[in-house]
């Protein structure tokens, strides 16, 4: 049996739905996210199910997730904090803020918390530059926006997350 | 202006609403259209109406609905909502706003191209909006304004999102519908063009969400009222992205051809902090860098007229620059971006933004020579002209455009460089 198709078997109908029956091969993208709300990252034997069910190879799943950012192979932080810092944010102040957010969060860009709680790095441009310094935050099920942000606002959002951790 | 027509909540409160978008006229267009005209004439109107491609290249949009290989079945269209240019937030504000007027426009243009079935193809980071517009999406077909055969007639349609999960080139038309495919996102050899060769193989009309959210004011309206604002090449309104330096960035929308001293200083309240402007961006991080002077500040923000003081319009994304910036490390950042995000298959782009970044790097860090500025040119002009898309070029036009036009800036830092180097080796 196929975990995945096991587990989410109609969402992912419905998602195969969306694409001509003989272009099962476009679904590779919502299938993966499927997959990654299971723990923050894909795992070996989820692109072996996901080609599975699509009908091609695991190497070509694997060659997906390594080419888009949003897809992870790893376990990081169960949040992943990401500073836009391009151009336009780093103009209004985005540079300084990674570098006080991280000081503040005990880390190096692209380090993760001791408690394993946050990863926190740079990122490209997320179409948010008039409300810089701004994050996206990505956990195993969702993507949210956090915008006019200051390191004592990110730090409290970080906080929350640990209280709701038990931390 | 007195009148919106792409950002219209900022005048009717609601208008992401769909009861009071149906009350604002909402979907009488798209069902007259299905009911009453031939899918050709709604083309001709948008072609009459001298629409522009609103995603950076301003190709006239009747004109790409009008290529679309009539022999060859079934049609798709791709809308691009992948909207990643540094400097750009228009589009995410006309879908989460104004959603209806973009979701009608999609459904107009799928209809004039006999498309039983459009994608939105969003950026992964805007899963969100994504969800917001599949519930919106369910709404309409509840409504009976998406389904099999609608109000009667044999047209059926069907609108579907689809998420990326971070590609700055899936913005690109072609590497968009590999992505779409399944695929890694990297542009496809053009000829032939997505008109007649596009998602599957099959024609297929890609347009950018603002291009879309035109539309259905256009075929309401018609042609002529559409060309009362704008210029005569570029006919209409613009939602300008403005960000950088200035007292208030957002999005504003004003008729191409309004001025950059308009936008800058009448809209966006001028810079801060007492400091004057230096350069212009008018295109987001792909853009030439404009020497903002008096000239450049009177000159008209259209298709046309940007040309004429060295840069695009592009995607109107107005990166605002003050004297307090040195040119060398801001093409160190938009070369960051570009060498992140090329896609690898071409080498020029692929080898070139890598070399480009380790100079810009030395140089921005105060660790490069003048020849070290040289060899930056020349690697960037052994991009130009020499990839598929037009990322290459995009990642070269900033670096060139900034030696040309900033050279003192590069002097500046290589000069303290060499100095310092000369204080570190005397005795």
């Amino acid at each position: 049996m196929n975990p995945l198709r096991e587990r989410y078997g109609s969402e992912i109908d419905n998602v195969l739905a969306k694409y001509p029956a003989d272009q099962k091969r476009s679904a590779v993208m919502p299938l993966l996210y499927i997959a990654q709300r299971e723990r923050g990252y894909i795992t070996r034997a989820q692109l072996d199910q996901v080609g599975e069910i699509l009908g091609i190879s695991s190497t070509d799943v694997a060659s997906i997730v390594g080419f888009y950012t949003l897809y992870h192979d790893k376990p990081e932080g169960k949040y992943r904090i990401q500073v836009c810092n391009d151009l336009p944010c780093a103009l209004r102040g985005a540079d300084k803020f990674l570098r006080d957010f991280c000081d503040r969060l005990g880390v190096e860009p692209g380090g993760t918390t001791a408690d394993g709680v946050v990863a926190v790095d740079g990122v490209m441009c997320l179409a948010a530059c008039h409300r810089a310094p701004m994050f996206q935050v990505q956990s195993r099920t969702e993507i949210s926006y956090h915008e006019d942000q200051t390191v004592d606002k990110a730090m409290q959002l970080v906080e929350s997350w640990r209280q709701a951790n038990g931390q | 202006m007195s009148e919106y027509f792409l950002l219209r909540n900022r005048e009717i409160p609601n208008i992401d609403d769909l009861v009071i978008y149906r009350q604002n006229k909402g979907f009488e267009t798209f069902q007259s259209a299905v009911t009453s005209m031939k899918p050709d004439e709604v083309t001709e109107i948008v072609k009459a109406s001298g629409l522009r491609g609103r995603g950076g290249a301003g190709f006239p949009t009747g004109m790409k609905w009008s290529f679309i290989d009539k022999n060859n079945w079934p049609h798709y269209v791709v809308a691009n909502a992948d909207e990643s240019e540094p400097g750009t937030f228009k589009d995410r504000e006309i879908m989460e706003s104004n959603p209806f007027q973009f979701l009608e426009g999609v459904m107009l243009c799928a209809y004039a191209i006999g498309a039983n079935a459009a994608y939105i193809y969003l950026r992964g980071e805007f899963w969100q909006l994504a969800a917001e517009l599949d519930r919106h999406i369910e709404y309409l077909e509840r409504e009976n304004l998406l389904g099999d055969k609608l109000f009667g007639t044999d047209y059926s349609l069907r609108l579907y999102t689809h998420l990326g999960a971070g590609a700055y080139i899936c913005g690109e038309e072609t590497a968009m519908l590999e992505s779409l495919e399944g695929k890694l996102g990297q542009p496809r050899l053009r000829p032939p063009f997505p008109p007649s060769f596009g998602l599957y193989g099959k024609p297929t009309v890609v347009n950018n969400v603002e291009t879309l959210a035109n539309v259905p004011l256009i075929v309401e309206r018609g042609a002529e009222w559409y060309r009362k604002f704008g210029t005569e090449k570029s006919p209409g309104t613009k939602v300008f992205s403005l960000s950088g330096n200035v007292e208030k960035p957002g999005n504003y929308e004003l008729p191409l051809g309004a001025t950059f001293r308009e936008l800058i200083f009448a809209h966006g309240g001028g810079i801060p902090g007492g400091r004057n402007i230096k350069a212009i961006m008018p295109a987001g991080a792909s853009s030439s860098l404009i020497f903002a002077d008096e000239k450049a500040l009177d000159t008209p923000m259209d298709y046309e007229s940007v040309p004429n003081v060295g840069a695009q319009l592009g995607s109107a994304s107005v990166i605002v620059i003050d004297d307090s910036v040195s040119m060398d490390w801001l093409i160190d950042k938009t070369v960051h971006f570009f060498a992140h995000e090329s896609c690898g298959k071409c080498t020029p782009c692929r080898e070139g933004t890598y070399w480009m970044r380790h100079i810009t790097e030395r140089i921005s860090h105060g660790q490069a020579s003048w020849d070290d500025v040289i060899l930056l040119n020349e690697v960037a002009n052994g991009i130009k002209g020499k990839c598929l898309c037009a990322l290459g070029d995009f990642a070269t036009e900033a670096v060139m455009s900034s030696i040309a036009r900033f050279r003192s800036d590069f002097e500046t830092k290589t000069h303290a460089a060499a100095e310092t180097i000369e204080a570190k080796v005397s005795p």
